[in-house]
């Protein structure tokens, strides 16, 4: 074996990767061959300096969180277990449980959607996803969804109050066809989603962050509202309270 | 909603199979990008691709497959970077050929090599070039046998083999450079 073979095998040696054959060869040649022993001491040296320090990274949590939140949810799956559960249950224990269940389901659900706001959010933020209707005219965006929903979400121009409306799309929310707004304050993205739901209470704004966007969520006149954005939670709180209000005199003027 | 990248059963067996990994991917990350938020993004797209492939992936190991994606999106990154890095992909061909002990070569049964922490470790091994480095984080760090640092980069064992004693000949004359500067 020459000085060349033995350089390149003595990795192999010491990974532990050379068959029984090679090991031979390779140690016949060191043992005749001081410089070559040589190399194999000092590889062994720094493979076992290197094995003592602690060369890994450990993820962040965070990063894990948002790779977690990007796998599709179990969840419907889970609920509907549970609640079969339930059902073989007496009477009385599963009435009793199912209010239990519909406050945990309910939170679990909310988060889900948050989750798929956020996602929706993102997603748009891409290039040509942004809008499916461009424009800063109210009177263009509003009629662009009729027959394209249900109900088309009420949109308003608030350019006057600071935030700039941008354009109108069609967004998959909890596995239905719902509207979204756009806005733009400075260089930053609002989408305003707006779904329709049975209860007509008025359920004030909350503030929820996720994966670093804040989103700001309320019920009004049978619509559900989602603001997401990368802006202050202050600022999305604004534009939340801007809308409200020019909401209001719409349908009171 | 019936799409397979819906289905929860495979989320739950790609959930299984792969998040036990992200510290070795994210460690691999780390070392090819030199950045902590890019290997954060980095990683993040590696899953979103390893899922999206999920149901055509047939082996070989998960972690092998798994760093061949993160391969794939870190070159994408090194592109996008491409006034100040050189893709792995790009790297000529002369700077594999041999002989690549040389350097190493200056009576080494006298030096000893100095204890350094993790950190000034972690700097020597960042600073080796590609493609050297990513097959020495791969079996020195990421434990992988040359069998599969072959399947993660695509590359034959004697590549491989070759790869990693000129890393390790670079790795070792940058940590003997280091200790003869005065500090």
């Amino acid at each position: 074996m020459t000085c060349d073979e033995a350089r390149l095998l003595l990795h192999a040696l010491i990974d532990g990767e050379l068959d029984a054959g090679h090991v031979r060869e390779v140690e016949a040649h060191i043992a005749t061959c001081p410089a070559c022993a040589a190399e194999l001491a000092a590889q062994r040296e720094m493979k076992r300096v290197l094995a003592d320090a602690s060369l890994r990274y450990t993820a962040p949590s965070t990063l894990r969180a948002r790779i977690e939140a990007s796998l599709p949810q179990p969840r419907l799956q889970s609920r509907r277990a549970v609640l079969r559960g339930f059902a073989m249950g007496s009477a009385v224990s599963a009435l009793a449980a199912t209010g239990l269940v519909a406050i945990v389901l309910r939170q679990d659900d909310q988060q889900r959607i948050l989750s798929e706001v956020v996602s929706a959010h993102l997603r748009s933020l891409q290039a040509g996803h942004l809008t499916d209707v461009v424009s800063t005219d109210q009177h263009t965006v509003k009629p662009w969804f009729n027959g394209k929903l249900d109900v088309a979400p009420p949109v308003i121009d608030l350019t006057a109050q600071g935030f700039t409306l941008v354009g109108g799309r069609l967004d998959y929310i909890d596995a239905r066809a719902i509207g979204a707004v756009v806005y733009r304050r400075r260089q930053h993205i609002i989408n305003l989603f707006v779904s329709q739901t049975a209860s007509a209470e008025h359920r004030p704004p909350k503030t929820q962050t996720m994966q670093g966007f804040n989103c700001r969520r309320w019920g009004d006149r049978g619509l559900n509202f989602w603001a997401v954005s990368d802006i202050g939670a202050d600022e999305l709180a604004e534009f939340v309270d801007k809308f409200e209000t020019a909401m209001k005199a719409n349908v009171e003027g | 909603m019936s799409s397979s990248s819906d289905d929860p059963d495979k989320a739950r067996r790609f959930r299984e199979a792969a998040l036990p990994y992200l510290d070795d991917v994210y460690t691999l990350a780390r070392y090819l990008l030199r950045d902590a938020s890019d290997a954060e993004d980095a990683v993040q797209e590696c899953y979103l691709r390893a899922l999206k492939h999920f149901d055509s992936y047939r082996g070989p190991a998960m972690k092998p497959w798994l760093f061949a994606i993160l391969r794939n999106v870190c070159n994408a990154e090194y592109a996008r970077r491409a006034h100040s890095h050189v893709p792995i992909e790009d790297t000529p061909e002369a700077a594999e050929q041999p002989p690549i002990w040389r350097e190493a070569e200056a009576t080494p049964e006298t030096d000893v090599l100095r204890k350094r922490d993790a950190t000034a470790i972690r700097k020597l091994i960042e600073a080796l070039a590609e493609p050297f480095k990513e097959t020495f984080v791969l079996r020195e760090i990421n434990n992988l046998s040359y069998r599969e640092i072959s399947d993660a980069v695509g590359a034959p064992i004697g590549t491989v083999m070759s790869r990693l004693a000129r890393a390790r000949a670079m790795l070792r004359a940058a940590w003997m450079a280091e200790e003869e500067q005065p500090k």
